[in-house]
């Protein structure tokens, strides 16, 4: 909060920009480093394939990949897609909805916090690979356990970042709202939820790469359709190459997926961001 | 003074408070008058009990012992006719200067109406903000943030406005300011200050009466009248009989630091 100092620095970078040398441009420059480090991946990658001849069931060379996406028509991989993104979406919006309540509980309540924080730990510390299966008999093999095990691989940091969140706000203003004399909710849903939005928003960022992960571990278990029973289904035919093109499919909507939750907070809460990223 | 009426009464407060390492003395046998519209800073070392002081008044907080009443009636809950103003602005980071000037209304009642708009219009103009009611807090300098902090204090008309170091935050000139404009504010619309610092300056430049505090268990170790006339500015507080009451307030606070 000390407005008064820090106008400057946001300009420095563009200030100094024309006498730059090639690598300090490159590093001033957001993208273009990581481009062309990722560039110069991909060709080393493509070269050690040929050069060494590695088959292309141990490491199929780019081209070999971009080739595997040709092994199932397009309708077909918007079925996997959409499959996959189905779930990871229903189960982040779930653990959103449950995450919430129960995040305003623990940072009311020290009672609530005591008797239910212990259990939200061993939750978290089962691995949920290995529950999976017995979610799976329990519920059946449509969505419903899908979406279960999805919810819980990524609720957890939900719920840690919203409840570090709602208790990060300023005791002054708790006692502006008591003074006040203020009803209980409007101090949640006034002060307290927009406070944490900066919290929330890194724990849904952590939250979403994970649902991603979660659809993919349920679609291993039991799935006829979605990305993660098209990696399955390929590498049990040593189709590597098609496999490799669903894995890139799974890290673009990771990326795409987190990308929105960023976005989303720079449009709807741009105050809620440090000032040189607003 | 017989006439003015008694705004803030202190009788026989104690505070201690539970801590891990045993209970924790803050007040002791504190007795304390202020009238109404009267400007009372409270002067002492940091951990003196200056902020329970204002907390107690505010009814944030019940003393453990003795009693603690405002224009005659205990304070067991806080009042409407109460505002404080605290050490960080603490506004609502999201909220424009209007809005965070309009919270009160908004958070006790749920919204806020055209009234309640007239009225921030009115105080924002009185701390100088005029203009800047779309900004948002990030926008303002440390003295603007702590303006709009007085404003959202002053919007709900209390008649008693508690300051706990509203200054301190700011640099020495800002700070300074501050002080001539609080006084300005205070003398245009009168109101009971109760106004916690550890500046000697800032005590001897705003206040009526000074309520010299000392550390742990806090008590009152002396209550002065500030030698000085109103209006203030800048030269009368260069005049030596100033000078030495500053001087003497500089020795009873080391005095007392002293002794621990």
């Amino acid at each position: 909060m000390t407005a008064d100092a820090d106008i400057a620095p946001a300009h420095d970078a563009e200030e100094k920009a024309p006498g730059l040398s090639l690598t300090e441009r490159l590093i001033s420059a957001p993208a273009a480093l990581p481009l062309l480090t990722f560039a110069a991946l991909l060709i080393v990658w493509e070269a050690s394939a040929r050069i060494f001849a590695i088959p292309s069931y141990i490491l199929p060379a780019p081209t070999r990949v971009i080739q595997g996406f040709g092994a199932v028509d397009a309708g077909r991989w918007v079925a996997h897609v959409w499959a996959t993104l189905r779930v990871a979406l229903i189960g982040f919006a779930v653990a959103i909805a449950v995450s919430l309540p129960i995040a305003v509980g623990l940072a009311k309540s020290r009672l609530l916090s005591r008797a239910l924080y212990p259990i939200l730990v061993v939750i978290q510390s089962v691995p949920v690979v290995a529950v999976a299966p017995i979610i799976i008999v329990v519920l059946g093999t449509d969505d419903a356990p899908r979406v279960v095990i999805t919810f819980m691989i990524s609720f957890f940091p939900l719920v840690v970042s919203m409840t570090t969140g709602l208790m990060a706000t300023p005791p002054e203003l708790i006692e502006l709202s008591r003074s006040l004399r203020a009803p209980q909710h409007r101090e949640i849903t006034q002060i307290r939820l927009p406070y944490a939005i900066p919290y929330i928003f890194s724990g849904l960022k952590i939250s979403i790469t994970l649902a991603v992960i979660g659809a993919v571990v349920a679609e291993f278990v039991a799935a006829d359709v979605g990305i993660g029973y098209f990696i399955q289904f390929s590498t049990s035919m040593f189709k590597l190459p098609q496999a490799w093109a669903g894995l890139v499919i799974l890290v673009a909507m990771s990326l795409t997926l987190f990308q929105a939750v960023s976005t989303a907070q720079r449009v709807f809460f741009p105050w809620s961001l440090p000032k040189e990223r607003r | 003074m017989a006439l003015v009426p008694e705004a803030i009464r202190f009788k026989a407060v104690g505070q201690t408070f539970a801590t891990e390492s045993g209970p924790l003395t803050a007040l002791s046998g504190v007795d304390l008058s202020i009238a109404q519209h009267e400007f009372v800073a409270v002067l002492g070392p940091s951990g003196c009990g200056k902020s329970t002081l204002l907390r107690l008044t505010a009814g944030l907080m019940t003393p453990t012992k003795g009693h603690v009443s405002v224009f005659g009636h205990a304070v067991d809950t806080p009042r409407d006719d109460v505002g404080i103003v605290f050490q960080q602005a603490t506004l609502l980071p999201w909220a424009n200067v209007l809005d965070n000037v309009t919270f009160p209304a908004k958070h006790k009642r749920g919204r806020v109406d055209d009234m309640d708009r007239a009225r921030a219009a009115e105080v924002i103009e009185a701390v100088g903000l005029k203009g800047f009611e779309t900004r948002l807090p990030a926008e303002l300098s440390g003295g603007m943030q702590q303006r709009v902090g007085i404003a959202r204090a002053l919007f709900l008309n209390p008649d008693i406005l508690l300051m706990d170091e509203p200054f301190s935050a700011l640099d020495a000139l800002t700070r300074d300011a501050m002080g001539f404009e609080l006084l300005k504010l205070w003398q245009s619309s009168p109101k009971t200050v109760m106004f916690i610092t550890h500046s000697i300056p800032e005590a001897v430049l705003l206040a009526d009466r000074i309520v010299v505090m000392s550390a742990r268990p806090g008590r009152i170790i002396a209550d002065l009248r500030v030698p000085l006339g109103r209006p203030r500015d800048e030269r009368a507080l260069r005049a030596p009989e100033v000078q030495d009451f500053a001087a003497h307030l500089r020795e009873l606070l080391i005095a007392k630091e002293a002794m621990i």
